[in-house]
């Protein structure tokens, strides 16, 4: 580890800090507020766009149509994107003539962006036309983002609002929600945002792959496409499909240090934001100041780790001999080195991004065990755009029960009592998770077809099924890319692990914002566990630790762990 | 039901044309508009005016009097259609192997050079098309490239002194030289090897080891 190198780490943080209030109060103003911007020319736009959804109306919706109508959106995107890709081969802009994706290619991908997840099973520039990348997966990344933002809004709706005397049944409209996120927050951001990526570098035409010739007089063929549009709203949306295979360690996606630090504080942006909005919508900033303290603790101490890990020399070559090793470069480009990688991989696992600009399969065994631990402890360290908010708050709710345990009162949370019919609902949350990622693994443990699937052998092939399955659950889509992902068993089950991560857990999310909204508010008194300070901040922290490590600790033990301590004692696989 | 299955479908069209088709159709113009050498690969040229690739993308050289890249991954070797990683891990006694054949061969294209290799010329990037070497790492190699061109060191390190890009804003990513302008300031500084020169180098098949 260096000086320069932690430099980097700060400054980065330093700038997450920095966009988290101003950028918190303007997604207030737009999704929460009456007043939006250029409302002489977006206000029209707004209208005619809504009028043509057909939810001009903007009516008010319970828990339960707010659930129906994320469902019904998210399974005709599914059908979409799924017939697309069956029909590439018939639709335009697709100058290398690839051919129709095949069945459970196509389903694992149409879910996967679906549920802003982006687990990729195939490599972008040889499988998908520019069509498909454009209108299947781009639109998918935005809209899967605005879902995921009119869920947290939904929930915070619940936990904040103080019913009148004919009560309040109400979490907003979800139809209304998608399209402010969309048209006020992530297209006017992405316009800029794709505009300084093509500045310095980044790809964005629709010609055919160029076929040239190298210094050296050797033939190369260069990959192309509309890449920069797809790019932004990959980062900003905490989406993480690349456009090529290598994702952003490709040149053509992330071509400079300068890019690779603004695509991290894009994946962080929208997380970190919401945390203020929070806090604003509930009356009281510190609420929102309070969530995010505790994701940066956990952040902090990710990177550390992650960073520490990759610093070290790569163990099988140090065994060769005769190579000076500053850290283990093995998977990771020369532009950014072992710090930016290493923060790359932090921010990436702890929002729910997935985008990579080095190969997690090739870090050191914690190193590679950092980003897993991010991804299990629920993504809620900041976390995807939206689903980072409701988790966070799923854990608040079970801190303040356990809080509430301690002392014998009643937990309540923002002046609301939590009963014990949201406690089952955010036990049924957590334990989603672990019932998809660990299930799934230890049947891909046992099956041929799970296993034939492996590019490394000994603890690190158990690492690479561990780290897909908890992937696809938690929406977050990087992977361990030596597994072969696209054979019928994988797309299949990781199809299945992502549905599972997404909607059985935004449905028991929802449902406690419908059984909160209504509660009275009683005002806060002596007794009274204040959700702002340092005490409930660590005991946020320690819930989430708690849980994540109770789950997943056993199974990597036998992964990362025991293969740090063989790659010590030098055996190899 | 059926009206909120009519407003999804509905909505799927309407946000399906706005950022699907809409948005990157805007950022596709004004792209071409504002930043058109970039947006179309960063394409550079040699002294004779012929594209040889992109600024951004590395690409194999083999021939004694160039600088080498790092090992690839992708396809058969900076292969632009399919990149990736070598996706091994650190127990991998694969990774062990090839970099020791890496080691080998390196020992053998420098015999002049002592001292332990750079880390980066033995192992593969994450894209597989890194354009880049750490300053270290194209130093080491200079001393093949000056007598494959037989001029003196000094000239050689001067060249790649001249090239070092350094962190981006004084802290961001790491001190790095492009191989391809590197090569390319070489052959403009002592001039263009001779094509295929059997003597020269390698032959230029990329890729292969040199002989």
């Amino acid at each position: 580890m260096s000086f320069i190198g932690w430099s980097q780490i700060l400054l980065f943080f330093a700038l997450v800090l920095a966009v988290t209030k101003p950028l918190g109060a303007y997604l207030f103003r737009v999704l929460e507020g009456d007043t939006r911007p250029l409302p002489r020319v977006l206000g029209p736009v707004e209208r005619l766009l809504l009028r043509l959804c057909g939810s001009a109306d903007r009516r008010e919706q319970t828990w339960v149509a707010y659930a129906s109508s994320l469902l019904a959106f998210s399974l005709f995107s599914v059908l979409i994107v799924y017939g697309l890709q069956r029909a590439q081969h018939l639709l335009p802009l697709n100058p290398q003539g690839l051919g129709a994706v095949g069945p459970e290619l196509a389903f694992n991908t149409a879910v996967s962006f679906t549920a802003n997840t982006n687990w990729q099973s195939y490599a972008g520039e040889s499988t998908l036309s520019y069509f498909t990348q454009m209108v299947a997966l781009a639109w998918q990344n935005f809209v899967s983002a605005a879902a995921g933002i009119g869920v947290a809004l939904a929930l915070a709706r619940g936990f904040t609002r103080r019913p009148g005397p004919d009560g309040q049944k109400t979490l907003g409209n979800f139809w209304v929600d998608v399209m402010n996120a969309t048209l006020y927050v992530l297209l006017p951001l992405c316009l800029v945002y794709a505009l300084f990526l093509v500045s310095q570098g980044v790809l964005q035409n629709f010609a055919p792959y160029s076929q040239g010739v190298t210094l050296e007089g050797a033939s190369q063929t260069l990959a192309q496409g509309p890449v920069a549009s797809q790019e932004a709203i990959k980062t900003l949306g905490t989406n993480g499909g690349g456009f090529f295979n290598a994702n952003s360690a490709h040149p053509f996606e992330n071509p400079t240090p300068f890019t690779n630090l603004v695509q991290m504080l894009s994946i962080f942006a929208i997380p970190a934001a919401l945390t203020y909005t929070y806090g604003k919508m509930a009356g009281d900033t510190r609420q929102g100041w309070a969530l995010f303290a505790a994701m940066s603790v956990l952040f902090l101490a990710g990177v550390a780790a992650v960073y520490a890990a990759e610093a070290q020399a790569n163990p099988a070559l140090s065994a060769a001999g005769q190579v000076a090793q500053a850290g283990n470069m093995e998977g990771k480009e020369v532009r950014y080195g072992v710090a930016a990688s290493a923060l790359f991989a932090a921010v990436t696992t702890a929002a729910s991004c997935g985008a990579v600009n080095a190969m997690h399969d090739s870090f050191t065994p914690l190193g590679g065990l950092v980003p897993m631990v991010n991804m299990q402890l629920g993504e809620v360290v900041f976390g995807g755009v939206g689903a980072g908010l409701y988790g966070i708050l799923v854990m608040v709710v079970l801190s303040v029960f356990i809080a509430g345990l301690m002392v014998g009162r009643t937990p309540e949370y923002l002046g609301k009592k939590i009963e014990a019919r949201e406690m089952k609902l955010a036990m049924l949350y957590v334990l989603v998770f672990p019932l998809f990622t660990l299930g799934f693994s230890g049947l891909a443990a046992v099956l041929p077809q799970g296993v034939s699937s492996l590019n490394n052998a000994g603890p690190h092939g158990l690492s690479e099924i561990l780290y897909a399955y908890t992937s696809g659950t938690a929406n977050n889509g990087s992977a361990f890319a030596g597994l072969n992902a696209n054979t019928p068993f994988w797309n299949v089950t990781l199809g299945v692990a992502m549905l599972g991560g997404r909607f059985l857990m935004m449905v028991p999310a929802l449902a406690i914002a419908g059984s909160m909204v209504g509660k009275k508010v009683v005002p806060a008194g002596p007794g009274t566990f204040p959700t702002h300070g340092v005490l409930f901040t660590g005991l946020l922290v320690s819930v989430i630790v708690i849980v994540g490590a109770l789950t997943f600790f056993p199974a990597l033990s036998l992964s990362p762990i025991v293969e740090h301590f063989l790659a010590g004692a030098g055996k190899l696989y | 039901m059926f009206s909120t299955f009519l407003t999804a479908l509905r909505t799927c069209v309407v946000t399906m044309v706005l950022t699907g088709l809409l948005y990157p159709l805007s950022v596709t113009g004004l792209a071409q508009l504002l930043f058109p050498g970039e947006a179309n690969g960063s394409w550079v040229k040699d002294g004779r005016g012929r594209v040889v690739g992109s600024a951004l993308i590395g690409q194999g050289f083999t021939r004694e009097g160039y600088f080498h890249p790092r090992p690839s991954a992708a396809g058969s070797g900076y292969d632009g259609a399919a990149s990736s990683g070598s996706n091994l891990g650190p127990t991998s006694l694969k990774l062990k192997e090839r970099a020791a054949a890496e080691l080998e061969r390196l020992r053998r294209e420098n015999p002049d050079v002592a001292g332990p290799v750079p880390a980066e010329l033995v192992t593969t990037s994450a894209s597989g098309l890194d354009p880049h070497l750490s300053p270290e790492a194209a130093r080491w190699q200079a001393a093949r490239v000056a007598r494959a061109r037989g001029v003196a060191l000094e000239r050689v390190l001067n060249v790649v002194d001249a090239l070092v890009e350094g962190r981006t804003f004084g802290v961001l990513g790491e001190p790095r030289v492009n191989v391809l302008l590197l090569n390319l300031a070489l052959d403009r500084r002592f001039g263009p090897l001779p094509d295929a020169a059997p003597g020269v180098g390698g032959g230029g098949s990329p890729g292969q080891g040199a002989p």
